[in-house]
């Protein structure tokens, strides 16, 4: 069957599979927990870190609670997808696979303006931070292109490549659409709206609304709890998980608006030590393997 | 003689950093030419996203052979100095010669260096050019970024070009090595393109559609743009910082015209141009009335098929959705009004050491309305300025703020006037941040000049207050710009205060609110007491709190505060030196203003500085310097013979009484004698026509300068003090001074030191220079 990555939402997202798995990526499923980005995915920031070459490509649902709007807005959404590529090490031709994704889906750099704008990139939380571009297409950005430098406070020994796209608006520009529920899901007339709008509606109204915020307190602190207990007994990817659930609850306490400005900061600095720790235990757990397989590594 | 050019490509170069990297490549080009002694004529550099370049003419095909000398240590040195001598200089103990100098036999090192060809420099510079390259921030990637010791460049670099006349110049730098191909446009030309010589490069890359020059392409988005708006019917707003950042975005810059929906002009001009330009990078139009149009131009890097169509529809969707969200703010914002917004800012933070904004804004309210009711700032009427200064910060905490932080104040103003603030208000509200840079203009309307006044003079005490002052190059929180500010308002606006007393009264609000915030931070109780009785710091009543205070561990933090209550801050000093930082762009002298500010108690900007400026006039004719010849010469005399005549320092006070100075009857008796004894001396002979002159001339100039300045006439006092020169001139060269007679010698010193107090009437000549 033709696909038609113009007409469809998911055949866009088929068409970048495709592409990325002819370019050497293994093709991964989401990650199976509430997070705010793709780079939270431990195929993401795990794996930048240490000697041992990774290309992956993934889509993953992101929960940014405070930008829900009810279904009301065209292009704001509390839950939407991230295409996530990482190539480590960074190739030398990673643009040049970029631009070739971009045609695959059916933009035509010479009738689209594709431009490379500054944008560095920095998550405090992970302590990570990279140099790169948001990536324009007619003046909208489409793309998050970053260069790992640092991940949990560690140099990226090598570097890894990440790209970032923006799956709805990507569609939205490639079908022509002003309102993110009028996409075309499959290219048979089932829109992006049929399939989520009540979400967007119902989870904006629990995000603001109804969430129970003694609740989520118990939970960030629960979280935090284990994230130490998995520590101490060397479990660094459960632990990061931990961080990882840390994380959204504390969006979810933001969205509910019961953390004042100065609060805000303490809480992200909980999550970050948390973060922060799970990576270096995992360096650790990994760097006498990873040295002796890449004897010219070092942490 | 041979052309060099150098080509260094890379992925796309943040547009902000290529200016420099433009001069940091020609710098560290000429750093290695210099240091292999190759002579650089004519150095062009160009850059585009993509790549920098470097075309430099007329090199030499080789250095020329020289031979250099070292000198030695003598013959019979000891031999660690000979060995030392020879390390350095690099060359075997046997290889040095002797040489007789001064009769001394001496060791020399003689080195030939051979000539080497330019190619070879070449290729030992390029590497090191890439290697000490200074970016802003660099980064490392791909497989070599596996130690950290990989090459560094701004993002990765991908290719040298380095042709040195028709040859390629061999070099490597960390697996990227040289040769003559480069890439042209990255969509409209595909394939390599083999650079000639620097001859052809740009020729070259023109066909590959790369317009290499910065400049031209500047040149072509300039003219381009006003073309498209023209055509539309419409004029450009001129905007030379996107200028340069679109020509830093693009290899083949085509400026384009979009429309947008004509409705999102009901949203303030100001917010449409700034999304425009900070978010997408596009120029903005104005219509044959000056009124911002709905256009936009953005600056597309290809030649579309379709001649743009596409290109400027997409744009025009981003920004439609960029405008939407301005006018969603817009909306929203203006359902409450400013006092209502304003209400927010208690929960924002000033400073942990100096509470919320909210804090901010009712010390500023506070001032503001008393630089009213003093008439400091005339003709403002306080219940305004107070009002004024209760808004100012309350679009802080408005969406569009939120979004667009540039826009504070200007926001406040819009959203003031459209729930119906009188004008003035609105105005103030706008533009109590001004001035803002060094051309900024000053505010003259009243209301803004009292909120804008009261806010920095406030937030400079408020810093003060807590030590955070600025030091050398660093000012986080812009105290040397407030400082400026001030000054320029108050001298613009010629507004007649003593300096002193308006910072005391900042200072005052500003170590209230530091108390509060440290006694709220150690002790909740504590604080929520002394919120109970409201503390005035001029109180007495304040301080029997501090008993109390005591008990509860606040001691430490009410005796920080009473003692800066006693101080000033250090912001007297502050603003003298801020003041001479900013005269002296204005021609000023700093001196000058130093020696009226020497004489202490002058602290009326407008009056010191029109005193200064009248001083400076003065030093400048001959009259002036002549008699800054004869103060130091007098001072010198006083100061040699270490003379206090009680007459001369009493006369300094400037009284005419000097007894009324003396409060002390023991010390009146005795100073009574004093002068009474120097009287009958001042009898004991006659005075030579030149001493007699300088008393007569003396006895007129005092008291005339001394009006002169009271009535603030002060090139009168000029004149007055000139007409000292004639005589102080004619007494140096007439009379002695070190007479023998005692009394003649220490009345003619009292008559020095009489004219050194004459003199300190308008200035204190000592601390002028020349």
């Amino acid at each position: 069957m033709d696909r038609n990555p113009q007409k469809s939402f998911q055949d866009m997202i088929l068409a970048l599979h495709d592409f990325w798995s002819a370019n050497g990526c293994l093709i991964l499923q989401p990650y199976d927990m509430r997070m705010g980005a793709g780079t939270f995915h431990t195929a993401t920031t795990l794996r930048a870190l240490g000697p041992e070459p990774w290309n992956a490509a993934f889509v993953q649902p992101c929960r940014r609670p405070t930008d829900g709007r009810y279904g009301e807005n065209p292009n704001r959404l509390q839950h939407y997808y991230q295409y996530q590529v990482i190539l480590k090490p960074s190739p030398a031709n990673i643009q040049d696979l970029y631009l070739e994704s971009l045609r695959v889906i059916g933009i035509d750099p010479l009738k689209h303006d594709i431009r490379f704008v500054e944008d560095d990139w920095e998550s405090p939380t992970l302590g990570a931070w990279g140099l790169g571009w948001e990536v324009w297409c007619d003046g909208m950005e489409v793309t998050q292109f970053t260069y790992f430098q640092q991940m949990g406070g560690f140099d990226c020994k090598p570097v890894a490549g990440e790209l970032t796209y923006g799956l709805e608006r990507l569609a939205m520009y490639i079908q022509g659409v002003d309102n993110v529920y009028d996409l075309d899901f499959n290219g048979q007339g089932v829109t992006y709206g049929d399939v989520f709008l009540e979400n967007e509606k119902q989870m904006s109204k629990w995000n603001f609304e109804v969430a129970e915020t003694d609740a989520l307190f118990d939970l960030f602190n629960k979280a935090e709890a284990e994230c130490r207990n998995a520590l101490e007994h060397n479990v660094p990817i459960a632990a990061y998980e931990q961080a990882v659930e840390a994380s959204h609850i504390f969006n979810l306490l933001q969205a509910r608006g019961v953390i004042s400005v100065q609060e805000r900061a303490s809480y992200m600095g909980r999550v970050r030590d948390l973060a922060r720790g799970s990576c270096e235990a995992h360096m650790e757990k990994e760097a006498p393997v990873w040295a002796e397989k890449y004897p010219e590594w070092s942490k | 003689m041979s052309d060099f050019l150098l080509e260094l490509r890379s992925e796309e170069i943040p547009a902000r950093m290529q200016a420099g990297a433009r001069a940091e490549l020609e710098k560290l080009f000429r750093r290695e030419m210099d240091a292999a002694g190759v002579t650089a004529g004519e150095i062009t550099v160009w850059s585009t996203p993509r790549r920098l370049a470097l075309i430099a003419r007329g090199l030499p095909e080789a250095t020329e052979a020289v031979s250099e000398e070292l000198k030695g240590p003598p013959v019979g040195a000891p031999d660690q100095a000979i060995e030392g001598f020879c390390r350095k200089a690099g060359v075997d103990k046997g290889a040095l010669e002797t040489r007789d100098v001064k009769g001394r036999a001496t060791y020399f090192a003689v080195k030939n260096v051979p000539g080497r060809a330019t190619k070879d420099l070449l290729a030992e510079a390029i590497p090191a050019i890439i290697r000490d390259f200074s970016w802003p921030k660099s980064m490392r990637w791909g497989a070599a970024s596996i130690s950290t010791e990989s090459l560094r460049w701004v993002r990765p670099l991908s290719g040298i070009v380095a042709l040195l006349g028709d040859d390629v110049v061999e070099c490597e730098v960390h697996g990227v090595t040289s040769g003559s191909v480069t890439l042209g446009h990255r969509f409209h030309h595909s394939g390599d393109i083999t650079i000639g010589n620097a001859d052809d490069y740009a020729m070259k890359l023109r066909a590959g559609h790369v317009i290499v020059d910065h400049e031209e392409r500047q040149d072509l988005i300039r003219s381009g743009a006003a073309k498209v708006a023209s055509e539309a019917g419409l004029k450009l707003v001129e905007d030379e910082g996107l200028v340069i950042e679109n020509a830093g975005l693009t290899e083949w810059p085509v400026p384009l015209l979009g429309r947008f929906e004509e409705d999102f002009l009901e949203v303030p001009p100001e917010t449409i141009q700034l999304t425009a330009r900070v978010n997408q990078k596009y120029f903005v139009c104005e219509d044959e009335a000056g009124e911002l149009a709905n256009a936009f131009i953005c600056t597309a890097n290809i030649e579309a098929e379709d001649g743009g169509a596409r290109v400027v529809d997409g744009n025009r969707k981003v920004l439609a959705a960029r405008l939407s969200d301005a006018r969603f703010f817009w909306e929203v914002d203006r359902k409450k009004t400013l006092a209502e917004h304003a209400k927010g800012l208690e929960r924002i933070t000033f400073h942990e050491k100096l509470g919320t904004v909210a804090d901010k804004v009712e010390r500023v309210a506070k001032l503001a309305e008393w630089l009213a009711s003093e008439g400091i700032v005339p003709n403002c009427d306080p219940k305004l300025a107070r009002q004024a200064a209760e808004l100012c910060k309350a679009d802080l905490v408005t969406e569009m703020v939120g979004e667009f932080p540039e826009l504070q104040g200007l926001m406040g103003g819009y959203y003031a006037r459209a729930e119906g603030l009188p004008d003035p208000v609105a105005d103030a509200i706008r533009d109590h941040y001004k001035p803002v840079g060094q051309g900024d203009q000053v505010p003259t309307a009243p209301l803004t000049v009292a909120v804008s006044l009261a806010d920095k003079l406030d937030t400079l005490a408020a810093f003060f207050a807590i030590d955070e002052k600025p030091t050398g190059s660093k000012d986080p929180f812009a105290l040397r710009r407030a400082a400026l500010g001030v000054l320029r308002l108050v001298l613009n606006n010629s507004i007649r205060t003593n300096l002193s007393d308006v910072l005391g009264a900042a200072k005052t609000g500003a170590i209230t609110s530091m108390m509060f915030a440290q006694v709220r931070a150690v002790n909740k109780d504590a604080y929520e007491a002394l919120e109970r009785v409201g503390v005035d710091l001029e109180d007495d009543a304040t301080f029997d709190l501090e008993e109390q205070a005591l008990d509860k561990g606040m001691g430490p933090i009410m005796a920080d505060a009473e003692q800066k209550m006693a101080g000033d801050l250090g912001l007297l000093d502050f603003f003298a030196d801020r003041l001479k930082v900013q005269q002296r762009e204005a021609g000023v002298r700093h001196d000058l203003i130093d020696a009226v500010f020497a004489l202490g108690g002058e602290d009326d900007l407008v009056r010191l500085l029109a005193r200064v400026k009248a001083l400076q006039s003065f030093m400048d004719t001959e009259d002036g310097a002549n008699l800054l010849a004869g103060y130091k010469r007098a001072a010198n005399i006083l100061k040699k013979e270490d003379w206090h005549g009680a007459e001369g320092e009493i006369a300094r006070t400037g009284e005419e009484d000097p007894l009324s100075q003396v409060d002390d009857p023991d010390m009146r008796a005795v100073v009574e004698a004093k002068m009474a004894e120097r009287h009958a001396k001042e009898l004991s002979y006659e005075a030579e026509p030149a001493e007699k002159a300088l008393m007569d001339a003396l006895a007129k100039s005092e008291p005339a300068a001394s009006q002169a300045i009271e009535a603030e006439d002060f090139s009168g006092a000029m004149a007055a003090l000139a007409a000292l020169r004639a005589p102080i001139d004619r007494f140096f060269d007439e009379v002695t001074v070190n007479a023998e007679e005692e009394n003649k010698r220490a009345h003619r010193l009292d008559l020095l030191a009489a004219f050194r107090a004459a003199v300190h009437k308008v200035a204190d000549f000592s601390r002028i220079e020349g």
